[in-house]
């Protein structure tokens, strides 16, 4: 038994139509980097050109906002569940 | 191009919804289907705007509202297909924000509102490399089974 990783519905088809994918990680950032590593094309999506997690993704581990826990480097076991969780936000231009 | 079928009751509800939050953005989720033979809404949750600092022109769904629209659909043997959100006295196309806080796959749905009332409808697709926006036809139909 590892970690799980859930997908959202916009990013499986950028890893492999899969809703779940299980690694062996031993922080929230360990596994998201095997994630973007295994598949690369969600980097974009999930990541700033600077590296950082964009500000409308959410990370929960189990049901926990990492953001409140100790972000990406906050410790996973075994049978832990990272689920990664789109905001959606939007606008016109003129105030 | 792309199509999005729905029925007229979905889309006046979107429009009515609109025009209730005038001059804010509106905002909700859109329930649905999506096959080989296309996308299809079937039930919408409007959803509040949580922009308190500038709801009148910018919309915002949290982490929170969107496991709730998920959890709905779920409930209703559907999937969370989109996205909508109105732009008062604004055309319905979207804007670069719109574009830098999309996410691929959705169908994002943009009605303009001027003075109060619901005017053009448009739904449009995120390019997978996030570039731009591709627009998506809307075909209204009378009836629930004929939408999907």
């Amino acid at each position: 038994m590892g970690i799980t990783v859930e997908i959202p519905t916009p990013l499986r088809p950028f890893a492999g139509k899969q809703a779940s994918v299980e690694f062996n990680a031993t922080t929230v950032g360990d596994a998201l980097k095997q994630l973007t590593t295994t598949y690369a094309d969600l980097q974009k999506h999930l990541y700033t050109d600077e590296g950082r997690i964009r500000s409308f993704v959410t990370v929960y581990l189990n049901e926990e906002d990492i953001r409140y826990l100790q972000k990406e480097s906050t410790s996973v076991k075994d049978g832990d569940i990272i689920s990664i969780v789109p905001s959606i936000a939007g606008g016109h231009p003129n105030g | 191009m792309a199509i999005l079928r729905l029925t007229e009751q979905i889309a006046q509800q979107i429009r009515e919804h609109g025009a209730s939050d005038y001059p804010n953005e509106t905002c909700g989720a859109m329930l649905g289907t999506d096959r080989e033979d296309g996308r299809a809404v079937l039930a919408l949750v409007p959803l509040t705007n949580r922009r308190d600092d500038s709801p009148r022109n910018r919309f915002s769904i949290t982490a929170e509202d969107f496991r709730v629209a998920e959890r709905a659909a779920a409930e209703q043997g559907l999937e969370v297909v989109g996205w909508y959100h109105s732009h008062p006295d604004h055309p319905a196309r979207p804007s670069e924000f719109d574009r830098e806080h999309a996410w691929p796959w959705y169908s994002y749905v943009i009605v303009s509102v001027d003075a109060g009332k619901p005017q053009l409808m448009t739904s449009w697709l995120l390019a997978e490399d996030r570039s731009h926006f591709d627009p998506e036809e809307i075909v209204a139909r009378e009836s629930a089974s004929s939408a999907t």
